[in-house]
């Protein structure tokens, strides 16, 4: 049989776009900091920083595409199931010794654990809420990532004394635990592999690279490994018949339903696997400092994730990767990156307001009102975020890759095996 | 239309619908009150009445996108009252919209490919796992094939790879009943098929069903159309202000006075 299979044809184009794209982006940032005389160490440092939330970002959009994309669930409470995978990873991994205790099981077991429950409670709360009008849905989930933002911080979960442990939440002050991203250390401590890793390090320290930084490209690698997967997964799913049942629940789910679709079956399945995705996700991500606080997961978490959505092309796994490594590239991290160059070369105090910057301004001097915005940019970078949305909508509303005609059958439709088309 | 191809059968002996004392209400409004009508197996039967009639409304309840107030639906002789669409789709009793609901942001193609039931790779790990999903792909192959060839016995085989969103209102109802073939039905409920559709493409179809209807398809066919009711439907049911007003052949139904009254006006 002659035809074409159509999975590899498509995965090696967008590979490549998305290589294009990374590697872009890369030497532009590279070439821009090493110009400008930033250190060697501050810019692989950057880099690294920028795949890592590049990744989890990537991961993250991943599962809320095949919720909002794919299937049109409007879930606005992505924070409260990256929360539970983590607080759930958190409890069962951390020190039985440590306050507040946990169980003190192996890591890999706190993350198996924690995808597991976040996708279970992800189904729990969609046989309830899916029963109700869209609109409804997306206020209880929100509500709910709210709920478990909220109970995580209440002082009734915050200590629970079982026998003469304190377990518990820890409230605000949170819950410390050994990180995911310490894998790269145990990995070096392994004999074999040690070697590898002293010769990393070697490289690195010849060209000005620490090993940390090193260590944190490492485990940016093994979130990458995670997205390939997650990618590789989900656009099975995509090219598939009930990747097609999905896109018919997004686009009219009463004419789903009356061509024999069991939609409501199909939507706890996806919802449930989103959720449990997005718990990975938290994991990698959050789960990868030593403690976990509640304030990473406020909903403004879940607005990024839209963002990098919108950025992306909403219906596209392809699109999903490139719009979380736009927005950590050019939203997230490039602002700060920029102030690093500011920093290195420009004399920018910053005045305390933006009047006081508008006052020197008058007498012909702008570096402090540079320096007011390299001093505000984590405000700024809001103001970046609207701009960016704003043009997006005016220029590409479908976003950098929602224009292209994914088809959702595993085959590719437009050839026939007797028909007329070249065979 | 000089082709009489109409079977003669004043009652219904075996029928594969039927319909009892169906009720519905919107706030203040009674839609359906109280219709009862039997369809007769391997028959094209017309419904009729004026706008409002609760025709659409009597879809809604028979297939389940709404739930009757009161009342009972049997097909085929299993009771339906109240169950899913895609439960009574899945029995074979599949339906077609007065206003097309194509999926728009789908191709054509893809929306006739949602149509076959109990597809393989509606279960999400034959899709993902390697060499299972080799089994979705072959059957994949098989529907497109079946997919391609009622496109073009519609006539919409090159629009094949555009959006949904892209047709005319008519190709739209023209997927629209492609598609519901594609599903294996045993009876077709087609809620105004051929309104939009031009009058020669409008012949092909009523050829198509009665082909359909050879093979043992059952149809009941809402039209506003008289030539096409009086022509092509053995049977009659007319309904009005959401009851049932009269019943029996095309011919009876044209001399019934309380028909000519309500519906028909005088101009017959
Ligand atoms: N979803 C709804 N909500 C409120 N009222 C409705 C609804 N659907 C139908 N109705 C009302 O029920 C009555 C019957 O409507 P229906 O659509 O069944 O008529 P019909 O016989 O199909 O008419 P037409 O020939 O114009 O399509 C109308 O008075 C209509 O206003
Ligand atoms: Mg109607």
């Amino acid at each position: 049989m002659s035809e074409r299979t159509i999975d590899t044809d498509r995965w090696k184009g967008d590979l490549l776009l998305l290589a294009k794209i990374v590697a872009a982006t890369y030497v532009g940032f590279a070439s821009l900091g090493l110009v400008t005389g930033v250190p060697i160490n501050e810019v692989a440092g950057f880099l690294v920083t920028v795949t890592f939330f590049a990744a989890s970002f990537a991961l993250v959009t991943l599962a809320l595409n095949l919720h909002w994309g794919y299937t049109g669930l409007f879930n606005i409470g992505v924070a409260g199931f990256m929360a539970i995978g983590v607080y759930t990873m958190a409890v069962l991994t951390a020190s039985p010794d440590a306050s507040p205790a946990g169980l003190g099981l192996p890591i890999p077991v706190g993350v198996v654990a924690g995808v597991l429950v976040a996708a279970l409670v992800g189904a729990v709360i969609a046989l309830p809420a899916l029963r109700v009008r869209s609109d409804y849905f997306a206020i209880i989930t929100l509500g709910f990532s709210e709920i478990v933002r909220l109970s995580i911080t209440s002082g009734t979960l915050r200590e629970i004394e079982v026998g003469d442990r304190v377990y518990g939440t820890g409230g605000g002050s949170g819950i410390g635990y050994t990180p995911v991203d310490s894998v790269i250390p145990w990995l070096f401590d392994r004999p074999g592999i040690g070697l590898l890793g002293d010769l990393l390090y070697g490289i690195g320290g010849l060209v000005g690279i620490t090993t940390s930084i090193i260590n944190r490209l490492l485990y940016a690698l093994v979130i990458i490994a995670f997205v390939v997967a997650v990618y590789a997964l989900l656009q099975r799913l995509a090219y598939s018949p009930f990747g097609r049942v999905l896109k018919a629940i997004r686009e009219d789910e009463v004419a789903a339903r009356s061509l024999g679709k069991n939609t409501k079956y199909a939507k706890i399945k996806v919802f449930a696997l989103g959720c449990g995705l997005m718990g990975l996700a938290g994991i990698l991500w959050m789960g990868s400092r030593s403690l976990v606080t509640p304030e990473s997961f406020m909903p403004v978490v879940t607005f990024y994730i839209f963002v990098a959505l919108i950025v992306g092309g909403s219906g596209s796994n392809t699109g999903s990767i490139v719009g979380g490594f736009v927005f950590a590239a050019f939203l997230w991290e490039g602002p700060r990156f920029l102030r690093t160059i500011a920093r290195a070369n420009l004399d920018t105090r910053s005045p305390p307001t933006i009047y006081d910057a508008a006052l020197e301004l008058a007498a012909f001097d702008v570096m402090p009102l540079v320096g007011y915005f390299i001093g505000s940019l984590d405000e700024f970078r809001w103001i970046l975020i609207g701009v960016a949305l704003v043009l997006l909508m005016v220029y590409r509303p479908e976003g950098l890759l929602g224009d292209r005609k994914e088809i959702a059958a595993a085959t590719d439709l437009s050839q026939r095996q007797g028909g007329e088309s070249d065979e | 239309m000089s082709e009489q191809r109409t079977r003669p059968t004043t009652n219904v002996d075996d029928p594969i619908l039927r319909a009892e004392n169906l009720r519905k209400r919107f706030g203040g409004i009674v839609a359906v009150d109280g219709a009862s009508f039997e369809v007769e197996r391997g028959s094209i039967t017309g419904l009729i009445g004026p706008n409002g009639a609760g025709k659409s409304t009597t879809f809604n309840l028979i297939t389940g996108v709404y739930r009757p107030d009161g009342g009972s639906v049997v097909f085929d002789g299993g009771d339906v009252t109240g169950h899913s669409p895609e439960r009574i789709a899945n029995q074979g009793l599949v339906r077609t919209f007065q206003i097309a609901r194509e999926l728009p942001e789908m191709t054509v193609l893809e929306n006739m490919m949602l149509g076959p039931q109990n597809q393989l790779g509606e279960s999400i790990w034959r899709s993902v796992t390697p060499v299972v999903r080799n089994e979705v792909i072959q059957e994949e192959k098989q529907l497109r094939e079946r997919a391609w060839e009622t496109l073009e016995l519609f006539e919409i085989d090159h629009l094949a790879e555009e959006y949904a969103s892209s047709l005319s209102g008519g190709q739209r109802k023209l997927l629209e009943l492609a598609r519901a073939l594609l599903t294996d039905p045993d009876m077709l409920l087609l809620d105004e098929p051929m309104a939009g559709v031009n009058p020669s493409l409008e012949k092909k179809l009523l050829e198509r069903i009665h082909d359909l209807q050879d093979e043992g398809y059952s149809f009941l066919l809402v039209e506003h159309d008289m030539d096409v009711i009086m022509n092509h439907c053995e049977r009659v049911i007319v309904m009005h202000q959401g009851e049932l007003l009269a019943e029996g052949l095309p011919a009876e139904i044209q001399g019934d006075e309380a028909v000519i009254e309500a519906y028909l006006g005088g101009d017959v």
